[in-house]
């Protein structure tokens, strides 16, 4: 039985020519037009409300957003979480490496490693950290349990700084090893044993192999991460540091009535910053995802190129 | 011929479960070994053993004479270094039924990945690789990513993978299951191809056409035990157990 079905009855007969001519009217979405004149009136409201009302003293803000203080509370901020999403990172790696070996001590100690430092609020290990002259008086560099090299009196060492910069990176190695081994699982076992049947040496097949497709995975929780770190070092005031919000408090409390402009000052440049951070991560991801997709999707500006040409604007 | 690979006495058990019960196996040099079988008869973790992937709990095996994963020292064997084992795979070549091309790496990246790591110039590395990729019928790829390519295609660029390093063998485990019906001819074309140059391969397939063609020699496993062997003709068109009658009988 090889013969086609017959075609369906038509009300209206229409010539079959006709039918493949034809282009297909879209359907018409009315709530859609409307919706959206909701939405944007709400914007609307909600801009007009911000711009308008005197308690955000527009000009104070304008005042304060450049000033080389608040600039130096930016650098302040960039710096701390720049090199604690280094050192966390990398201490994230190994923490991560060494939870996935096979050696049980090394996991254990991983696994208690994170477990602490997931569990003591930043805020406090911040504290114990700036007061670790009352827990140790003197470090020493030498052999473990024997003679000493070096000592170093822990009040000089320690520099409010330093205490910032150690205190995050501590905590942020805990939350970047599971983000880190939780990319690295997620990599097929057939990868491993690809890598291992072509006898490729340990460290090849984790740094060629696995980790660059670990990344993959990984970048979108990483970048939740940092941006949790980024917001994360305004508590570093504590130690009297003067980050981004250290500043906004400090100048704060000595100038009455500009509390509002001062956190608004803090808040933009957060959220510049967050941007910045999330503009950085699309990149990575579509770096990353070589090889993943059979065709790498545009960037936006390919898209807004595209989407202009289609109306006309552009070429 | 002389042997090219051994395996005596292997046990392998999984819990309770012996996926392999007292194996002795021969593959002749120069020659195409093809082990069939029902799956879960033992077929791929005795091809896995030849390479070390997976250690057998008793047994040996060796590779051109020498020992794979242990050495004996003083009437005990004893497990290598995990860089000497690494070592004695890079002259076996593996292909896997799922392919596992490194899917963030090129054609050609994939294929010069191993040499160049042991350290052949990248120059070097890269021309045999472009004569493999010609070899296998893929010298426009070379520059493609895996998952633009077909799964035929996909798995003739593993082969070039594990021949990149020109090893004393190639071991495929079931190289055509994973494709598509349509696709299965080209990757057995190129298994014939390697055949007819007189590569020494293990071949664990379904394929029994394949198998009657171009094997030399054609091992029935079951069960964990070699139920019988010998050359195609013999165990595939006339086979003396009941057992390999009833699994023939049922792929046809």
């Amino acid at each position: 039985m090889t013969s086609s079905p017959p075609l369906p009855a038509v009300a209206e007969p229409v010539e079959e020519a006709e039918l493949l001519s034809h282009e297909v009217v879209p359907l018409r979405h009315p709530w859609r037009w409307v919706a959206t004149a909701v939405a944007l009136v709400l914007l609307a409201q909600a801009v007009h409300a911000l711009v308008t009302n005197s308690a955000f003293q527009w000009a104070a803000f304008g005042y304060w957003f450049f000033r080389p203080v608040v600039l130096d509370g930016l650098w302040l901020t960039l710096q701390l979480t720049g090199l604690a999403a280094v050192f966390g990172l990398l201490g994230g790696i190994v923490l991560a490496l060494m939870r996935l070996s096979r050696n049980p001590v090394l996991r254990a100690v991983a696994w208690g490693y994170i477990w602490l430092f997931r569990s003591i609020p930043l805020i406090v290990l911040l504290l114990f950290l700036a007061n670790v002259t009352a827990l140790y008086s003197t470090l020493s560099l030498g052999i473990p349990f024997g003679p000493s090299f070096v000592e170093f009196s822990a009040n000089d060492l320690l520099s409010f700084y330093f205490v910032a910069v150690l205190g995050l990176s501590l905590n942020e190695a805990a939350y970047a090893a599971e983000i880190v081994r939780s990319g690295i699982i997620s990599v097929d076992q057939g990868q491993l044993e690809a890598a291992a049947a072509l006898g490729l040496p340990k460290s090849r097949q984790y740094r060629r192999i696995i980790l660059p497709q670990a990344t993959r995975a990984i970048i979108p929780s990483y970048a939740n991460q940092l941006i949790g770190l980024l917001k994360g070092t305004s508590v570093v005031y504590i130690t009297s540091l003067l980050e981004l919000f250290g500043v906004v408090q400090t100048q704060a409390s000595v100038n009455s009535g500009q509390i509002i402009p001062l956190l608004v000052v803090g808040t933009i440049w957060y959220i510049i910053l967050t941007s910045l951070l999330s503009v950085v991560q699309y990149y990575l991801e579509r770096h990353f995802s070589r090889g993943a997709l059979r065709t790498v999707p545009p960037t936006p500006f390919q898209r807004l190129r595209a989407s202009l040409r289609t109306v006309g604007v552009a070429r | 011929m002389t042997a090219a690979v051994v395996v005596r006495g292997a046990v392998k058990s999984y819990g309770a479960h012996r996926v392999l019960d007292e194996v002795d196996f021969i593959a002749r040099a120069g020659e195409v070994t093809a082990i069939v079988g029902p799956s879960g008869s033992g077929k791929s973790t005795l091809l896995r053993a030849i390479n070390y992937l997976e250690p057998l709990d008793s047994g040996y095996v060796t590779v051109q004479g020498e020992l794979i994963g242990v050495r004996l020292h003083r009437g005990r064997l004893h497990q290598l270094s995990e860089r000497a084992i690494l070592r004695q795979r890079s002259r076996i070549g593996f292909v896997f039924q799922n392919f596992n091309l490194f899917p963030h790496l090129s054609v050609l990246e994939n294929v010069i990945e191993a040499p160049i790591t042991k350290g052949v110039p990248k120059p070097q590395a890269v021309a045999r690789a472009q004569e493999l990729l010609v070899k296998v019928g893929l010298k426009d790829k070379a520059g493609a990513y895996p998952r633009q390519l077909s799964g035929g295609q996909q798995q003739r660029v593993a082969i070039a993978r594990a021949l990149a390093l020109e090893p004393d063998l190639v071991l495929f485990d079931e190289p055509t299951s994973a494709l598509d019906p349509e696709l299965v001819g080209e990757v057995l074309t190129v298994l014939r191809d390697l055949a007819a140059a007189g590569t020494t391969m293990v071949v664990v397939t379904h394929e029994i056409g394949f198998a009657r063609d171009v094997a030399d020699h054609v091992v029935f496993l079951d069960a964990g035990r070699i139920v019988e062997q010998g050359p195609p003709r013999q165990v595939l068109l006339a086979p003396e157990h009941a057992r390999t009658r009833e699994f023939l009988g049922k792929l046809v």
